[in-house]
């Protein structure tokens, strides 16, 4: 069809951008509506995803990845792969921060009692002596 | 192809052709892309582990942001995202009065998209909801309701200062533009101006969400 044009890349059909960007403007509608109605824990997890669908049309169509070389879909997936190593391990340390408090409490508890019960003298146990009671404990 | 090709004004003499320069050029961008999602990244994290940490102080904080003006800033980006987009496709075409009208009608919209901020921001500093210290509102229930306002102003602040550097680089490209500089065989700034106006925008479709619709 643009046989005569002398540009190298792929042209896009207006209708393609017309149809993308009211997709977007639709999904913002539905994004700003969804927040309304109380989905309990579900509401972040909603926002983030339509979020993430109105960014993969921007990417795919606005800015070409779709027709574009390979490599440059890989460069942003990489972004986003380091981005969520990033976020879930953060949330991996933040979410399980009250049960390992908890552990460390019973712990030191545990430890408190097997100091006691130990068949020898305490007192002639170094601290390189308790590490090996410890040790072997189980 | 089996030709050698014409050494063209704007084809580096270290490629072979001026497929080969854009998709160098094109590739660069994203890397710098990929540096901008990071960048960002660090906020967004900041942003989970304190919303998780204090999710009641930040459902009863993110009340006082404005839905209307973050919807309609949004679709301001959209729009500006839009016509960024066409106006390349203008100069595909080799319409260059197309083109120049196109990103004059983006550069606008990404000016409309800060005038909503400024007017935003200066109710904000008028109630005193500032940054950390400078925090003196007291209508917010929850604690240490001053952290949402930081990462809402550290966010906002640094996509603002994005959009900001966008309407330079966009107004430089307009004058190229009108300058004659771009043709259809040639329009590789106008392109990567566009990827990084797409990034601005994509930045936001994630930041109203988070900030504005906490549910």
């Amino acid at each position: 069809m643009n046989s005569e044009a002398k540009s190298h890349y792929h042209i896009l059909p207006l209708r393609t951008y017309i149809t993308v960007a009211g997709a977007l403007m639709v999904l913002t509608v539905v994004t700003v509506a969804v927040s309304f109605v109380n989905l309990g824990g579900w509401n972040a997890v909603t926002a983030v995803f339509i979020a993430a669908v109105k960014a993969s049309l921007v990417a795919l169509f606005f800015m070409h990845l779709k027709y574009d070389k390979k490599i440059n879909a890989v460069v942003f997936l990489m972004a986003i792969l380091f981005l969520a190593i990033f976020l879930s391990f953060t949330f991996f340390d933040i979410l399980s921060r009250g049960d390992i408090y908890s552990e460390v409490e019973k712990s030191i508890k545990g430890k408190a009692v097997i100091y006691d019960t130990m068949p020898f003298d305490s007192k002639s146990a170094g601290h390189d002596d308790s590490l090996t009671v410890e040790n072997n404990e189980p | 192809m089996s030709t050698p090709a014409k050494h063209s004004a704007y084809l580096a003499h270290h490629f072979s052709d001026s497929i080969q320069q854009s998709d160098s050029a094109k590739l660069g961008m994203w890397i710098f892309l990929l540096t901008e999602i990071l960048l960002f990244g660090g906020l967004f994290v900041a942003y989970a582990i304190y919303r998780a940490w204090n999710p009641d102080m930040f459902y009863n904080a993110h009340k006082y942001l404005d839905v209307t003006l973050g919807a309609l800033n949004t679709v301001v980006l959209i729009t500006s995202s839009l016509t960024m987009a066409l106006s390349i496709r203008c100069m595909q075409l080799g319409n260059r009065k197309r083109t120049m009208h196109l990103l004059l009608v983006t550069l606008i919209l990404a000016g409309v998209f800060l005038i909503v901020k400024y007017f935003e921001y200066s109710h904000k500093i008028h109630l005193g909801q500032l940054p950390g210290k400078y925090y003196t509102f007291t209508g917010i229930e929850g604690n240490n309701p001053h952290i949402f306002f930081s990462i809402y102003f550290m966010m906002t602040g640094l996509h603002g200062i994005h959009v900001l550097a966008g309407m330079g680089v966009i107004g430089w490209i307009l004058k190229r533009t009108s300058r004659g500089d771009f043709s259809p065989e040639y329009y590789t700034p106008i392109e990567l101006t566009g990827l990084y106006w797409h990034l601005v925008d994509m930045i936001w479709i994630f930041l109203f969400p988070l900030l504005y619709l906490i549910g």
